[in-house]
């Protein structure tokens, strides 16, 4: 009795062993690309990959859609339901981690020595984030368009001067041939706005917000600078060359039905634009005095603050570093990989692909947008004061008031730590 | 004689003056009518059109007629992005059992305030009807802190958080100031001797409630569950805050699948098609219940 009774324990035992040395710690994960069927597939791949790569860990994933996401993670952290895992868009988060919804990422850092500079999501000194992308900009336009205009294919080494682009829209507008000479996607509001018109504001000088100390726009948004991008902002809606108010549907279209000789767009819309037309050309950004500028970062891997698993976390997001899942990202949703051995990979991005400009203008003129947690203010303010303006507001009232905006949300959050 | 004149004139113009009043109203009518049909009209066909097409045709009527390129390709392709039933389905269940518990609830707390003498009452009636001035976007937050931390005996036996969940998406919304101020204000015209006839023959409050009262509300139940039907069915912000597993989406949180960087006008059209099915089902199920409880009440004027 008394040994069948120990049998049994050990038998017991050594099914409870057996079980904890095969039981994997789950670790949950967030993601914004719900509704991308690509999307799904690649990062479910990328998640079985890692599941099946060892025993420790097991991910699992919560999808949400774009447009509901950093709301969604608000509203988780308020209630302490935030996953172990979370991606984030790169200029959010320095909000994120400031607010104490991440945690600095404890990776191998030797692995992204080579990883675009965008792609990169340091905030206060240390790595919170790190993307499998990044996204960038550029002005499109066409090989037969620029032949008939008489103008150069400007490159990245001699890129178009503020007189050249100047030109360039005259010459457009007054050839009649199209309804308007640029394209800037007016038609798209929120992040687009900063992500894609910020740019211009720093290659002439000023900047949302002062970055030597984050503490002021003074200067930086209403100086010297940032008045003349305001004008020259401003002339391109009373010039005609733009519209400040723009159909959705010339935004998503006109460009590949000839309505505008250049389109101000990123490389998510290059295919099918490429496909409308054979000679699409996409330029670098025209330089207005400091250098040809483009937004940079995009979605990036982060570590929650609440996550009990920080070291699984950090495993799973190393696995998804490698160049296969860069190029296999890069393939399916047409963003720019990370590192140019993964750009090797893509036909599209490889040296001598007809997106590879993109991957040197993320490189050589990228600029991520101010690093701080105040960003999230600033943006929304940017965004109205560039919409005012286009729309024949007064460019240093609309600068000036702006500043004292931004400047005031940064006085109530006490410096944002900086 | 000039007076008879112009009153034959008179008399022989009335007809003509009544055929044009008449043709007016009608003209009137049927302008309004096309402007709160165009919409759906809009929705439809767009959903049957390639994108391309689609927002080409917005510039003509083409927009509102069913010529080009016509499929059901959006409806396969919304389908393949979003789990359209599931979230269809999620809608309806939280509202339908919202409005059941609503009507249910509402109306006994109306029927307690207008027919039966409390303490408290007045202030209580006081405090309902000042929730009605507070926006939900103020008390969302609080909200969500509570929710996050009941407890709920389910399968599991006692969990604590109602995050990601049926009843989180319910039971805060039984209960609104509203409802039950339509139906105080319905059982306030109700003739009070029949209640009292009831009271006298010896019917309890219950009685009277489901045996004298329920029957005379068709009309406030067909406003009442309508009104919140709406409401509950395009739920945006606190499923939002609250669900963040797809088993428990509803449909508009659903729809932003349909809005990324390059956005899929046509299945986007489909998805709303699909999703307004519900609605007009129930708001043509209702419609019959609350023509049918006008012409059946006893109760007029």
């Amino acid at each position: 009795m008394k040994r069948r009774s120990l049998l049994l324990g050990a038998t017991l035992a050594s099914m409870l062993l057996s079980t904890s040395a095969f039981a994997a710690t789950t670790l949950s994960m967030w993601y914004h690309g719900a509704g991308s069927d690509v999307e799904g597939k690649l990062i479910n791949q990328v998640i079985d990959d890692f599941n099946a790569s060892q025993s420790d860990w097991k991910v699992e994933l919560q999808s949400f859609p774009q447009a509901v996401y950093n709301d969604s993670v608000t509203a988780a952290a308020l209630a302490g339901n935030l996953p172990d895992i979370l991606d984030v868009d790169g200029p959010n988060m320095p909000n994120w981690a400031w607010a104490g919804y991440m945690q600095p990422l404890k990776i191998d850092e030797s692995k992204i020595a080579n990883f675009l500079p965008g792609t990169k999501g340091v905030w206060n000194g240390q790595l919170y984030s790190i993307g499998l992308w990044d996204a960038a900009i550029s002005l499109v336009t066409r090989k037969s368009y620029l032949d008939e205009l008489g103008l150069r294919v400007p490159t990245l080494d001699q890129p178009w001067t503020a007189a050249e682009f100047a030109d360039a829209l005259a010459k457009a507008k007054a050839s009649g041939k199209f309804k308007y000479a640029l394209d800037l996607g007016t038609a798209w509001t929120g992040e687009w706005y900063p992500y894609a018109f910020s740019p211009f504001l720093q290659s002439f000088g000023g900047d949302i917000v002062d970055r030597s100390t984050y503490k002021t726009a003074e200067g930086a948004l209403n100086g010297e600078a940032g008045i003349a991008w305001g004008k020259w902002w401003q002339s391109l809606f009373t010039d005609g060359y733009a519209q400040a108010t723009q159909d959705p549907a010339d935004r998503d279209n006109g460009f590949n039905t000839g309505a505008y000789a250049f389109s101000w767009n990123g490389n998510w819309a290059a295919l099918g634009t490429l496909k409308a037309f054979e000679d699409t050309l996409f330029l670098p950004a025209p330089d207005f005095g400091n250098g040809p500028k483009i937004g940079a970062a995009s979605w990036q891997f982060g570590v929650s603050a609440k996550s009990a698993h920080p070291e699984g976390a950090a495993a799973f997001i190393e696995f998804a570093l490698q160049d296969k899942y860069l190029a296999a990202f890069s393939n399916g949703i047409g963003l720019i990989p990370a590192t140019p051995s993964a750009a090797d990979l893509v036909d599209n991005y490889k040296p001598g692909g007809p997106l590879h400009v993109f991957f040197d203008y993320s490189n050589k003129t990228g600029l991520v947008r101010p690093v701080t947690p105040g960003y999230v203010v600033q943006a929304k303010v940017f965004e109205k004061a560039a919409a005012d303006i286009a729309q024949g507001a007064d460019v240093e009232e609309t600068l000036d008031a702006a500043v004292d905006e931004i400047n005031a949300d940064i006085e109530k959050n006490s410096g944002y730590g900086h | 004689m000039s007076a008879q004149v112009s009153s034959n004139a008179s008399t022989s113009r009335a007809p003509d003056n009544h055929g044009l009043r008449l043709a007016v109203r009608y003209l009137v009518l049927v302008l309004i009518a096309i402007i709160f049909i165009f919409p759906l009209i809009f929705m439809i066909m767009s959903s049957l059109k390639p994108d391309g097409q689609l927002l080409s045709d917005t510039r003509s009527l083409a927009a509102f007629l069913p010529v080009g390129d016509i499929s059901f390709d959006n409806y396969v392709d919304a389908f393949k992005r979003a789990p359209v039933l599931l979230f269809v389905t999620n809608s309806v269940i939280v509202t339908g059992v919202t409005v059941v518990l609503s009507l249910v609830v509402c109306s006994i707390a109306g029927f307690a305030f207008v027919f039966i003498d409390w303490r408290g009452r007045e202030l209580m009636l006081t405090l309902l009807l000042a929730t009605l001035i507070v926006p939900f976007e103020t008390i969302a937050i609080p909200l969500l802190l509570i929710a996050s931390k009941l407890p709920w005996i389910g399968a599991e036996g006692l969990t604590f958080g109602w995050l990601n969940s049926y009843q989180v998406q319910i039971v805060p919304f039984v209960v609104d100031g509203l409802t039950v101020y339509l139906f105080i204000q319905y059982f306030k015209d109700l003739p009070g001797e029949l209640i009292e006839a009831a009271r006298v023959e010896g019917a309890t409050w219950w009685q009277v409630y489901r045996r004298i009262v329920m029957p005379l509300a068709g009309p406030v139940v067909a406003t009442a569950a309508i009104l919140k039907f709406l409401a509950m069915y395009n739920q945006y912000l606190w499923p939002l805050m609250v669900v963040q597993e797809e088993t428990y989406r509803p449909v508009m949180v659903g729809l932003q699948y349909f809005f990324q960087l390059n956005r899929a006008w046509g299945e986007i059209m489909a998805y709303l098609s699909l999703i307004t099915v519900p609605v007009l089902a129930f708001y043509l199920v209702l419609q019959r219940a609350f023509i049918a409880s006008i012409a059946s009440t006893g109760v007029k004027g």
